[in-house]
């Protein structure tokens, strides 16, 4: 699994990520299906209420992009349709050309290897410290001990936590927490992250952190499909907007202004867009 | 391999930093095992007196005083030979005198040495496989005759004695009492079972949220589930060994020199203290570790 992530990353990591909108798609060169496809998916909650209804969207590998709208809008609903938390009522739901509606509930656990996800309340483990928070992701895939050394640390030192390595998650601020999950869902290399409001309990200065590090994941390859209520935030990334209404898809645009920018680069114009100071600790260029 | 020592220090891990809800379920565990161990031998030693009480119940086949050795000889094999009959044991004359002598005693036991001659008759006294039987056992004894009045099987019996109103009795007094203490062993078990099942539930509701992070994460079931059984192995064995010490302690303290100072104590026949210990500990282990498993199913649906 972990294997397949890291070629697929290879792959990408020297082509250009590709430059499309929702609808027109440039001619691709290789033919694997989108790394998420929705056909009319519809998702109804018990009790009645619709969390989707009849959304149909493509995600291609290698995108970055956002899943905007109010609350209750079913934002956070297609975020566990996608890792089978919740069921779709009707339509289909693929993730790398796979329905995943019809995987049985015993393999559930593969598809969730596959998908790293973020919460928006960090979802740490209270009782494991940040190398072991980390380090569960690889124990559940039965990683030997000695890769786990490995990764760990690799990847801690990517979301710039190597020093607090042995802290527990409540000695950690929200931005910290927010960095560990991160570290967690991306440990494996997934070809797909999930960010479920990553930035919803952080503060401006920290978002854009948060974001930068999702950015440099995309760089790697990743698709990354991150979802917010943050829509001044949304609007300096330019990047594929998906906005959701009621449950239903309103919008789904890329922005014209994207273009193609460092790690670096890009936390530097979110910084001076959004009119922050310099976050404090930088984590340096991109280390892949 | 590397699997297994990772699910036990899971577990370890676990009774490390919860160790509030953990040392619930132990003291639970001690509280459970503690009665059981207490409560078991004495029921199983109610049960055996009821048992003996039963066991005493028979049949009193009197004979003729001028009954010969050998007529005694072929009656005996006779009776040895009806269904249900346990044994037979004949009390001769100078038996019945002895046992007489034994059960009164001062003037009374003067006046039975002033007797002349010896007026108690031989007699049979018959055991039952089950004092259920002592209908049927009695109509082989004096099966009924052509005029229907009972006709014993041999010339020598004078007399068959089944006390009917006293075995009756002792019959539906014992019965009640065994329906009780079973009925008691029952409600003692289900108490335990819903005691343990509920601390053990207690203690996994306070890590739901954990279960539920470790399915986000991937991880399958069993994944998740070993540590926690695993975790129930240890609280069950940690709990049942104070149990099981304390019970040792009482033993060895109290009912041991009771034992000796008074025979009634030690009469009881009851269950053996090993096999005892072992049967709590295993189903300490047991109940504490499938409680675990099962409790969990619950959270593991997501």
């Amino acid at each position: 699994m972990a294997l397949l992530g890291t070629s697929r990353r290879r792959d990408r990591a020297g082509a250009k990520p590709r430059r499309r909108g929702g609808r027109e798609r440039a001619p691709s060169s290789d033919h694997r299906p989108p790394i998420v496809e929705l056909r009319e998916a519809t998702v109804v909650y018990p009790g009645g209420h619709v969390g989707l209804e009849r959304v149909s969207l493509e995600v291609e590998r290698g995108e970055f992009a956002f899943v905007v709208g109010p609350t209750g809008c079913g934002k956070s609903t297609l975020i566990k349709t996608l890792i089978r938390e919740v069921d779709a009522a009707s339509g289909k739901v693929l993730i790398a050309g796979r329905d995943i509606q019809r995987i049985s509930s015993s393999k559930v656990p593969l598809l969730r290897r596959r998908v790293g996800t973020v919460f928006q309340d960090f979802k740490l483990l209270p009782n494991r410290n940040v190398y072991d928070n980390v380090a569960y992701a690889l124990q559940v895939i039965g990683e030997p001990r000695s890769e786990i050394r490995r990764k760990v640390p690799e990847i801690l030192r990517l979301v710039g936590l190597q020093a607090k390595i042995h802290n527990y998650p409540d000695q950690l601020s929200g931005g910290e927490q927010q960095r560990v999950s991160i570290a967690r869902a991306f440990v494996n290399h997934p070809p797909l992250l999930l960010a479920d409001e990553p930035t919803g309990n952080l503060d401006p200065v920290t978002s854009i952190g948060i974001m930068q590090l999702l950015y440099r994941i995309n760089r790697t390859g990743t698709t990354v499909l991150v979802v917010t209520h943050d829509r001044d935030l949304v609007d300096k990334m330019r990047r594929r907007v998906i906005a959701l209404e009621e449950g239903r898809l309103v919008r789904d645009q890329a922005s014209g202004l994207y273009h193609e920018e460092s790690t670096s680069e890009f936390a530097m114009r979110m910084r001076a867009e959004m009119g922050v100071g310099d976050e404090g600790h930088t984590n340096g260029d991109p280390a892949t | 391999m590397s699997r297994i020592v990772f699910f036990i220090s899971e577990a370890f891990r676990a009774l490390r930093r919860s160790a509030a809800p953990s040392i619930a379920a132990i003291v639970t565990i001690v509280v459970t095992t503690m009665l059981l161990g207490v409560l078991i031998p004495v029921l199983h030693a109610s049960e055996s007196k009821t048992q003996d009480v039963r066991e005493q119940i028979g049949l009193r086949v009197f004979l003729f005083q001028d009954a010969s050795p050998d007529e005694i000889k072929k009656l005996e094999g006779q009776i040895e030979n009806i269904g249900h009959v346990e044994s037979a044991d004949f009390i001769s004359k100078k038996e019945a005198v002895k046992i007489l002598e034994g059960r009164v005693s001062g003037d009374l036991q003067k006046s039975i040495g002033e007797l002349h001659g010896n007026p108690l008759p031989p007699s049979f006294n018959i055991k039952l496989d089950d004092p259920d039987n002592i209908n049927a056992v009695r109509n082989d004894l004096e099966p009924a005759g052509q005029s229907g009045k009972p006709e014993p099987i041999s010339p020598i019996i004078e007399e068959v004695n089944d006390a009917r109103q006293e075995s009756n009795q002792i019959r539906q007094v014992t019965g009640a009492v065994k329906v009780v203490l079973g009925v008691i062993a029952v409600l003692l078990l289900v108490a335990s079972l819903l005691l343990v099942a509920n601390t053990i539930r207690l203690s996994i509701y306070a890590r739901r949220r954990e279960v539920e992070v470790m399915r986000l994460v991937g991880a399958t079931n069993w994944f998740i589930r070993w540590p926690f059984m695993i975790e129930g192995v240890l609280v069950g064995l940690a709990g049942a060994m104070i149990a099981v010490g304390i019970l040792i302690l009482g033993k060895v303290t109290i009912v041991d020199p009771l034992a000796e100072s008074f025979a009634l104590v030690d009469n009881f026949s009851t269950v053996g203290f090993a096999p005892l210990v072992i049967v709590l500990i295993a189903s300490a282990v047991l109940v504490s570790a499938l409680g675990s498993g099962f409790t969990l199913r619950r959270f593991l649906r997501i």
